[in-house]
């Protein structure tokens, strides 16, 4: 589904990728783990076309298509997500005009029709459901107020809503309590499919007892330094990043 | 002096006799005296600390014709667009300074809805009680507008009394002329308990410049309710200094909201004189302006009595080579304790052209007392627009939902939801932008 090759990226005058790959195909689930500042979120943001990030090497394939040409908005239409790690507060956006906007506007980029009114509706109550978030949530302004719990349910409702090809996690756990988490992580589950793919970033085992991982990655100072399954990420849990660090020094 | 200024002063010997309230000594006298200080300020210049970011110059050079009298044929169809043609209202419709009968819908029943003319005729006592007691003497435009005018809306709601209907203000300029300057005034009286909401706009309808000096009086007696909404989406031909005065009794609540989307030069002088317990004053405003546009709001509120609350809520878009100022001064007497004042005014600069002046002036004598303000100056941020973006919302759309946010809270006072929907129209369009998501 998605190829990356040797992708380096700087922000400013600083290297940060220094020269990742990876490869993702549907169905999977891979994880991405690692110490702070070792690329992590750099990666999501690349992904998702964020402007700040100077890609100086390398080349993303989505589907066949060179992703590093794309608007982030186009991104978004081909089917790429990413779930903040620090949504963005809209005041006098409410979470359903916004959801509206842009489920159409991807249809429009995809040359489909907007959704029927009544569709939309009973999809978006379907997916209040699904993570036992209260309806009102709809009529509130975007992330305004919100504790960072609701925001990053809020973050997986829209994921919901939007269906994507690939969807990235950037520190889904983070901030969350542990019921928030099954509910967060429950929701994640339901919209698996053979034909879509989940990146989870993140520095701690937890999420992964919920959402199983088919591939664990570690980054390391912007490369992927070890690549394994599950077990990995256990392995992490019980001996930290120290021999990590200790191997790739 | 300037040659308007020198222009003014001579058609005053001639105009005075023929102008509205003649037989009456008092306001005769007014209009002197109101000359005499003209004569002695002039027209304000940049080195005037009150007109340092504006530049009235390009507005004072044209050669106006100062007073207007003649009839023009300007039918329904050529206003309907700017009056809220899906709701019945009352209407005061006055072109080229003179009040069309025949475009307007006036009422004397249970609350008088006429014009400034017939009041300077027909009621003395009124006009003896209130005409310039809620402007001052002193500021040039409004003395200007005292000597000249004797036309406009007069409204005179009596106590315990709701006015079934919005008002609308329309006042028309046509191009017959040539380049005119105009001089119109409102004089609205709100007694007691009474209740009353005012729409008013400016148009020019021609290929010429105009210049208007407008002065509006509000007078709200106690636990008087009064809303007045400013259209301002005039052509870029036209100019206006717009100088309203609002007293407020014990319990009064005013809200003066301004929507300034045209015009080439616009000066707002806004003053509440807060001058009884409990009084409620509230300003709030959006400017969305281009290329060559000027608008520059200063506002006061003079807090006379204690325990009284305003609010200032003015929101600036500027796109292209356009230029915004904001001057707010709320000023708190020793007697006022336990006055709350707030203030805010948040900019968005969309071009690198584009200029604002923002400056929150403060004077405080009480001790007691809560204010706050505030002034932003930014562009739109960087972050939410990628968090849109990748959510699949177009750049351009992603800037005008930001925009829109941004702006719309300043719309929160608006209580005729014709006149919201038609606001938001005119931000859509400004913004070049569908605004389906806010409807």
């Amino acid at each position: 589904m998605i190829k990356i090759k040797d992708l380096q990226a700087r922000v400013e005058e600083k290297e940060i990728l220094r020269g990742i790959n990876l490869e993702i195909g549907p169905g999977e689930v891979h994880a991405i783990m690692g110490p702070n500042g070792s690329g992590k979120s750099t990666l999501s943001s690349v992904i998702a076309g964020r402007e700040d990030y100077e890609v100086t090497g390398g080349a993303i394939d989505f589907e066949g298509e060179d992703l590093l040409d794309l608007d982030p908005e186009e991104r978004a239409h081909k089917g790429i997500f990413l779930s903040f790690q620090y949504p963005v507060e809209i005041p006098g956006v409410t979470v359903s005009n916004f959801i509206k906007t842009a489920i159409n506007e991807s249809r429009k980029g995809r040359g489909e029709e907007p959704m029927e009114a009544r569709e939309m509706l009973a999809k978006m109550r379907e997916k209040t459901a699904l993570l036992e978030m209260d309806k009102s949530y709809l009529s509130r302004n975007l992330n305004e107020g919100f504790s960072g719990g609701e925001k990053k349910r809020n973050e997986i409702f829209q994921m919901a809503m939007l269906e994507p090809k690939l969807a990235i996690l950037d520190e889904t756990d983070s901030g969350l309590d542990i019921d928030a988490l099954r509910i967060v992580a429950n929701g994640v589950n339901k919209l698996r499919s053979e034909d879509n793919a989940v990146v989870v970033i993140t520095h701690y085992q937890r999420l992964l007892d919920y959402i199983e991982p088919d591939f664990v990655h570690v980054l390391y100072n912007g490369k992927i330094v070890k690549s394994g399954d599950k077990n990995l990420a256990l392995e992490l849990e019980a001996k930290g990043y120290d021999w990590i660090k200790a191997e790739n020094a | 002096m300037t040659d308007l200024a020198q222009d003014l002063l001579s058609s005053f010997v001639v105009a005075e006799a023929g102008l509205n309230g003649a037989k009456n000594l008092g306001v005769v006298n007014m209009r002197k005296e109101a000359l005499d200080r003209f004569e002695a300020t002039g027209f304000p210049t940049t080195r005037d600390e009150e007109w340092k970011y504006t530049n009235l110059k390009p507005v004072l050079k044209h050669d106006y014709k100062i007073m207007l009298k003649s009839e023009s044929a300007v039918s329904f169809g050529d206003i309907k667009q700017y009056l809220l043609s899906d709701l019945d209202t009352y209407k005061l419709v006055f072109i080229n300074g003179k009040y069309s009968s025949w475009l307007s819908e006036s009422t004397h029943q249970s609350y008088d809805i006429c014009t400034f003319a017939a009041a300077l005729n027909k009621y003395p006592d009124v006009i003896g009680e209130f005409l310039g007691k809620a402007a001052p003497k002193g500021e040039t435009f409004v003395d200007l507008n005292t000597a000249f005018a004797d036309d406009g809306a007069y409204i005179r709601v009596k106590a315990n009394q709701t006015v079934d209907k919005p008002i609308e203000i329309l006042y028309i300029t046509t191009d017959e002329n040539g380049t005119t300057f105009s001089q119109n005034r409102n004089l609205i009286i709100v007694e007691q308990n009474a209740e009353v909401q005012i729409l008013e706009r400016h148009q020019n309808l021609g290929g010429a410049e105009s210049f208007t000096n407008f002065v509006s009086e509000v007078f709200a007696a106690r636990d008087a309710r009064v809303s007045y909404y400013k259209v301002q989406n005039d052509s870029d031909k036209a100019s206006l200094v717009d100088n309203t005065h609002v007293k407020q009794a014990t319990g009064s609540n005013v809200h003066v909201g301004t929507y300034s989307f045209g015009g080439k030069l616009v000066r707002n002088n806004l003053h509440f004189y807060s001058g009884g317990e409990h009084a409620e004053s509230h300003m709030d405003g959006i400017t969305i302006i281009g290329d060559g546009q000027t608008i520059d709001h200063h506002t006061l509120v003079d807090h006379q009595e204690p325990n009284c609350y305003s609010r200032e809520l003015y929101k600036g878009i500027y796109l292209g080579k356009s230029h915004g100022v904001f001057n707010g001064k709320v000023l708190v007497r020793q007697k006022a304790q336990k006055t709350n004042a707030f203030q805010q005014n948040d900019n968005i600069l969309l071009s690198d052209k584009a200029k604002v002046d923002t400056k929150p002036q403060l004077e405080i004598f009480a001790d007691d007392v809560r204010c706050s303000h505030g002034c932003t100056v930014g562009q739109l941020d960087k972050n939410a627009l990628f968090y849109l973006r990748s959510r699949g919302i177009p750049k351009r759309e992603a800037e005008g939902l930001m925009t829109y946010a941004f702006a719309s809270d300043a719309l929160e006072y608006v209580k005729i939801p014709q006149l919201e929907k038609r606001l938001n129209g005119v931000i859509a369009e400004k913004l070049g932008i569908n605004l389906e998501f806010a409807l």
